[in-house]
């Protein structure tokens, strides 16, 4: 048992870190707020990286990498907030064309809502009546629309995450039963990614705003609320890491639940540390809160992780 | 990552099982929990089923006597332990988890010799005299005074809260041994024999009524200069290193007992009707997560132990704030599965609610570890 990153694990953390913070830093998302827009280069680039093409056999022209590999890679798209429907993408790569050289951009309804309709190139998911979904795209893209489930009832909303356009899904609304327990983990991983970030932004701040003469940080209730969030972030951290390299469904579900409580916590406990400033349009905080409330929501519920862990302390027994 | 075990961890944990398997049953009754010199002799007869065995000290050093395990040997002895129902270390506790390594890795040879083979021979008990009455989480403040006369420490002053005091043969004694010096310099680790002239031990009832710990008077105590551990004055170093311990491996085992209780009480709500409540579903389900996450951690700490290949760090305070804080939740949703028998004294979860409410207080308590976490991890400023 050697329950540690390799360092082959690290090399790939700090690379995909360093990829998508010069190509998605802290302008990018800023601009990507005011024109959320898909940015189809970026992707791209993602797919020629390898991100979507991670755990496709290497005969298959993929990386041929594993579950915590991509894991690591989804905390560091969570940390900076990388937009587009990463996941169903991610999960498409070897089943829809194009999927895995990020040449098209596959998004799926999880349960009822589905990111990015109008800008995919394909959608997935047992969606009732069929509308073909168009967009621009490549000639894979082109091939893969053929095999697509497409959605009729599907409404726009009004996002309350600016850097994630939603469609509901109408008459789906209650239907996780088929959620694939691999976008649960990698939805994870985002939000856990997402606590780590707040988490060092509270700590910065506390670091360096004074009042009363010291530093905010130097208070205890201030301090306190930091270390919480800390504590939350390696707690969601070990509950990712195991459930990506067991890929047990309970597991899983532990991940999700210590993950969106670390994610929706901390960027809530940011906001605090932020005091008035963390409550402008100007500062991030209320873009990592209310990406974190939209990954609660997708792939199931936390009511299916908790009962079907609830299910397990009685298996078993009559 | 890898969370798989090696060939030779598994043959070990397949020897291990079949050997408790053989030796549980011969225990004798389990004593009650008030009656501590029957704790005593359970708890050391215990001690010395491993050691004739050879599991007494696993993860110490062989040449303090133990089997030098690994730390993933360690998980797995507690783990299986735990899961037959074999008894927990009780009064050995200081002994094992938190004297023995101090003077193990700090002792000289002849203290080494002295002091650790009786340990895992489970013939000595030891207690911990740290807290005083105003002293506890400014541990740094004690008072207990020791001058030197002749070959001897006298040491005069009074130490609280000091489990097992009652049937314990040594204290860890934390003293004062130069009081003009800065309150961390002045401090020295002595082993107090508990039979000295002028130690008085005096019980204190907890609040769920049992003996649990007491406080102990310290009248021109006689302790020879040779029982000092590490320098003179230079003891709150040496306690560092103990706190370690502590809070780096004490509560694993109970993580396992706790995944055991969480069972139970799932079937027994079943049983009662409690089970029909989602409510009360999902509660119990968050605590499943959180004990199999809890295990996720000990295990990351001790796989991150085994790579630097030292005293635990700082990342068992991060499991000592969220474990106190689960086993507290564990116990309150017991009560909710008895219902109006969680009232009743005389069962076992209700004395384990009792107990759980220490824990948030006991080895530093949560406030304390926050401070920790923030200022050692986060790197924030002290406060003025
Ligand atoms: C069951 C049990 C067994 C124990 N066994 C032993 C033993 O064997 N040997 C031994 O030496 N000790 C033992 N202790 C003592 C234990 O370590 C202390 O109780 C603990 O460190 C707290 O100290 P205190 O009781 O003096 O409380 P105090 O330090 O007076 O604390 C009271 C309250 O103030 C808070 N507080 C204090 N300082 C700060 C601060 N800087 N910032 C924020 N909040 C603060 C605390 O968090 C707490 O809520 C035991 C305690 C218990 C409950």
């Amino acid at each position: 048992m050697h329950f540690q990153l390799t360092d082959d694990q690290s090399a790939l953390k700090a690379g995909v870190r360093e990829l998508l913070e010069g190509r998605f830093g802290r302008e990018r998302l800023r601009a990507a707020v005011e024109a959320p827009r898909l940015d189809r280069a970026l992707w791209r680039e993602l797919g020629d990286a390898g991100f979507f093409a991670l755990r496709l056999p290497e005969a298959d022209g993929g990386v041929g990498l594993g579950l915590p590999e991509a894991v690591l890679a989804f905390e560091e798209a969570g940390r900076v907030l990388l937009t587009g429907p990463l996941v169903a993408t991610h999960l498409a790569a070897g089943e829809v064309a194009g999927a895995a050289t990020g040449e098209a951009v596959v998004t799926a309804a999880y349960g009822g809502l589905v990111e990015w309709m109008e800008q995919a190139d394909v959608v997935r998911g047992d969606v009732a009546g069929a509308r073909g979904v168009t967009a621009a795209g490549g000639a894979a893209a082109a091939e893969a629309r053929a095999s697509v489930a497409s959605v009729a009832s599907a409404e726009p909303m009004e996002s309350l995450d600016p850097l994630t356009p939603l469609h509901r899904v109408r008459g789906s609304g209650g239907s996780y039963g088929s959620v694939d327990p691999l976008a649960v983990l990698l939805t994870a991983a985002e939000q856990l990614g997402t606590a780590a970030r707040t988490c060092e932004l509270a700590v910065q701040h506390a670091r360096t705003r004074e009042q009363f003469g010291q530093p905010i940080g130097a208070f205890q209730a201030v301090k306190h609320l930091c270390a919480q969030m800390l504590v939350r972030v390696e707690m969601a951290r070990v509950a990712v890491y195991a459930a990506a390299v067991t890929a047990d469904p309970l597991d899983i579900a532990s991940a999700r639940l210590f993950a969106d409580q670390a994610a929706v916590r901390g960027a809530r406990d940011c906001l605090q540390v932020h005091g008035g400033m963390g409550f402008t349009w100007e500062s991030d905080v209320h873009l990592y809160l209310k990406r974190a409330w939209v990954r609660t929501q997708r792939a199931g519920s936390a009511t299916q992780s908790e009962e079907g862990l609830a299910a397990e302390l009685v298996a078993g027994t009559a | 990552m890898d969370l798989t075990h090696t060939p030779e961890e598994e043959e070990f944990r397949a020897r291990l099982r079949e050997w408790l398997a053989k030796m549980l049953p011969s225990l004798p009754a389990k004593p009650s929990p008030d009656d501590w010199p029957g704790r005593r002799a359970y708890d050391l007869g215990w001690q010395r089923m491993l050691h004739d065995a050879g599991y007494a000290g696993l993860h110490w050093p062989v040449d303090a006597g133990g089997q030098g395990a690994t730390p993933t040997q360690h998980l797995i002895f507690l783990e299986e332990t735990e899961k037959a129902g074999a008894p927990y270390v009780g009064a050995n506790f200081v002994g094992l988890l938190h004297a023995g390594p101090t003077i193990a890795a700090e002792g000289t040879p002849e203290q080494r010799a002295r002091w650790l083979p009786p340990v895992l021979r489970g013939e000595e008990v030891w207690c911990q005299g740290f807290s005083e009455p105003d002293a506890g989480s400014d541990l740094a403040a004690l008072r207990t005074r020791a001058w030197r006369d002749g070959d001897d420490y006298v040491v005069s002053g009074s130490k609280i809260w000091t489990s097992h005091a009652e049937v314990a043969d040594w204290c860890e004694l934390l003293v004062r041994t130069d009081a003009t010096a800065p309150k961390h310099r002045g401090i020295s680790w002595l082993a107090m024999p508990m039979d000295a002239p002028g130690v008085t031990v005096r019980p204190l009832r907890t609040l769920a009524g049992s003996a649990e710990f007491a406080e102990v008077f310290l009248d021109e105590v006689r302790v020879p200069v040779a029982n000092r551990v590490g320098a003179e004055n230079d003891g709150w170093r040496v306690t560092m290193v103990t706190l370690s311990f502590e809070r780096g491996t004490a509560f694993v085992g109970e993580v396992v007992a706790c995944r055991r209780v969480l069972g139970e009480l799932a079937r027994t709500a079943r049983k009662n009707g409690r089970w029909d409540d989602p409510a009360l579903r999902r509660r119990l389900g968050t605590l499943n997560a959180e004990f199999r996450t809890l295990w996720r951690l000990t295990q990351w700490n001790v796989s991150e132990s085994e790579r630097t290949g030292g005293v635990p760090g700082a990342g068992g305070s991060v499991f000592k704030l969220r474990y106190s804080h689960a086993r507290q939740e564990l116990y309150d949703a017991a009560a909710e599965v008895l219902g109006p028998d969680a009232l009743d004294q005389g069962r076992e979860w209700t004395l384990d609610r009792l107990s759980s409410l220490s824990y948030t207080i006991a080895a530093g308590t949560s406030q304390i570890q926050h401070n920790i976490v923030a200022e050692r991890i986060l790197g924030l400023p002290k406060g003025r």
